[in-house]
């Protein structure tokens, strides 16, 4: 295990070196303060010109906020998420780093969960400060909306971005160009967000197939406050399907001429 | 330490390596001779568990290099052609991340650096960011990576390309210095290098061995009877069909004439054989003037080139 805490260290580290990483969280994090302002202003307003339209105002501001919110951090993290992973294999193999990874006592296995865990890492601590402030309105919100709703949004961000980190993660894996990394992995990601679009509304096995490959909708019961067994096992093995790939597209390495 | 047998290396139809076996005892240096594209960079690659042979086996301190693979890298310290360093640790935070994944245990990290940083002359800029440093020092700094963990085998692919003399000359110290307590591997292209480094060498050229020898015995073994220089006046046909004729003889090369009217001639006799006066008797019996007659010694240069050429040109001595 020491070796996979090594990969972890360093990876962490590059990051909090790295331009990109705290580009991508500074963006993130104003978008998200931003538009939060704006949905808890926007329900606001509405609940004024209700009230002053004479209408009892039974509005849930909180609950609107959060569920605009979270469907906005789900886009933010659709962009976001390729980004933190487009350099993480194309840096190693470019400065051939690689080659000293693999030629020393430690497993592919322990390299790909050491860096993915350490995305994860930092995706959690970019998604921490908008949690305080969604604190902050649950907390001063009449009545106090239940803190599960909040703590199941996140967990849905959480494992939203679990995801994607770890097909992001496959797709840098396979080439050394940074960029297309960056667009197949947004291509990818957009693809199983959509899949099930086609389908909507149907009822067929097909489309109860494909709404339940779709990595947003698990997503959206989250938010909702549903907490799944099949959504979570489909958290829970959609990254561990692409560790594992990513493993072996490591492994192939191994093979290849050059 | 190491023993390899007929190690083989294919990608489709290309054989980088060939049926390629030696061995290495412990402590001993040897150096891996060849021109670019010889099969260097692949066995070692191969020796330290970077990728698999196609048949064949190798051995390091008793484990199979494809079987006991994590057994075998934790006993290697393997410097790459091109340093594998990350520009954004410094010079003592590589050292330490080399060997937390090289398993060393966490108590003897600290030491083991420090160590690492005093043998390649490092010790000033343990805090220095790896990026800021020049071609050289990166250079000591993928060294100091290799021994860090205190490796019995270390495997050198072209350790001292980049750098200036001054460098080069601490560099071959360096690994004269390791050896003994290491077994160690390098690869070159820098003939003297070997000669003046290595205990043994292989000269290994499109996949095969061509040689495995010290580098004396190389040079002396060829030396009897090989080249020698003929300075002579006789019409140019009639001259190479008569030295043809002279038992040893395995080739003939008749220079231009000179302008004084003299043929330099360069015969090649087979190993071990000495036909200076064969030579000398054979001009005399046909009636030629014979002005200079010597053998030319070969250098590990010529030898090199000789036995990784497959033309018919031949190399020029280098005396």
């Amino acid at each position: 295990m020491q070796s996979l805490y090594a990969i972890y260290r360093k990876e962490l580290g590059h990051y909090f070196v790295s331009p990109v990483a705290y580009i991508v969280v500074a963006v993130f994090l104003l978008l998200a303060g931003f538009f939060f302002y704006l949905y808890v202003g926007s329900a606001m307003r509405q609940s004024l010109e209700m009230a002053m339209q004479g209408m009892p105002s039974e509005m849930d501001i909180p609950g609107e906020v959060m569920r605009a919110f979270f469907g906005l951090l789900s886009t933010l993290i659709l962009f976001m998420a390729p980004m933190l992973t487009m350099g993480v294999y194309a840096e190693e193999r470019k400065r051939g780093t690689m080659e000293l990874l693999m030629t020393s006592p430690i497993t592919e296995t322990q390299i790909v969960v050491g860096k993915y865990l350490a995305s994860l890492t930092l995706f959690a601590v970019m998604l921490l400060p908008t949690a305080v402030y969604v604190a902050y309105m649950c907390l001063h919100s009449e009545p106090r909306p239940p803190w599960s709703l909040m703590l199941a949004g996140y967990l849905g961000a959480l494992l939203l971005g679990g995801s994607l980190l770890a097909i992001g993660s496959f797709i840098s894996s396979l080439t050394e160009s940074q960029l297309i990394a960056f667009a197949l992995s947004f291509g990818a990601s957009l693809g199983l967000w959509v899949i099930d679009f086609s389908v909507r509304g149907t009822d067929s096995t097909l489309g109860q197939v494909l709404q339940y490959l779709s990595v947003i909708r698990h997503y959206d019961d989250f938010t909702r406050g549903i907490i799944d067994t099949s959504s979570l096992i489909y958290y829970v093995t959609l990254p561990a399907l692409f560790v594992f790939l990513t493993v072996r597209s490591i492994d192939s390495m191994r093979w290849r001429r050059a | 330490m190491i023993e390899v047998e007929n190690l083989t290396k294919s990608y489709g139809a290309v054989t980088a390596v060939d049926h390629v076996s030696f061995s290495v005892n412990k402590g001993e240096i040897l150096g891996f001779l060849g021109p670019n594209g010889a099969g260097k960079t692949t066995t070692m690659r191969i020796l330290t568990g970077y990728m698999p042979a196609t048949s064949g086996t190798a051995r390091i301190a008793g484990f199979d290099v494809f079987e006991d693979s994590r057994e075998v890298r934790r006993r290697i310290g393997y410097l790459p052609e091109a340093p594998p360093l990350y520009p954004d640790m410094s010079v003592g935070e590589y050292l330490d991340f080399v060997l937390r994944i090289k398993n060393a245990p966490a108590g003897t990290r600290r030491t083991r650096v420090a160590e690492a940083l005093a043998k390649t002359s490092l010790v000033d800029k343990r805090t220095e960011l790896i990026k800021r440093l020049s071609r050289g020092y990166r250079q000591r700094v993928g060294l100091a990576g290799a021994l860090v963990h205190d490796p019995d085998v270390i495997i050198l692919d072209e350790p001292t390309v980049g750098l200036d003399p001054k460098q080069i000359i601490e560099v071959r110290n360096l690994i004269k210095g390791l050896a003994g307590s290491h077994t160690i591997i390098l690869s070159t292209h820098i003939l003297p290098e070997v000669s003046m480094t290595c205990d043994r060498v292989v000269i290994i050229n499109k996949g095969k061995i061509a040689a495995v020898d010290t580098p004396q015995n190389l040079t002396t073994q060829l030396k009897g009877g090989l080249k020698i220089h003929v300075d002579v006046q006789a019409p140019e046909k009639l001259l190479a069909a008569a030295l043809a004729q002279v038992t040893g003889v395995s080739r003939v090369d008749i220079g231009p004439v000179r302008p004084d009217g003299h043929l330099t001639v360069t015969v090649e006799a087979a190993q071990g054989q000495d036909v200076r006066s064969q030579i000398a008797a054979k001009i005399v019996e046909k009636g030629w003037a014979l002005y200079e007659l010597r053998g030319i010694s070969l250098s590990l240069e010529d030898i090199f080139l000789q036995l990784t050429t497959d033309d018919a040109t031949h190399a020029q001595p280098s005396n």
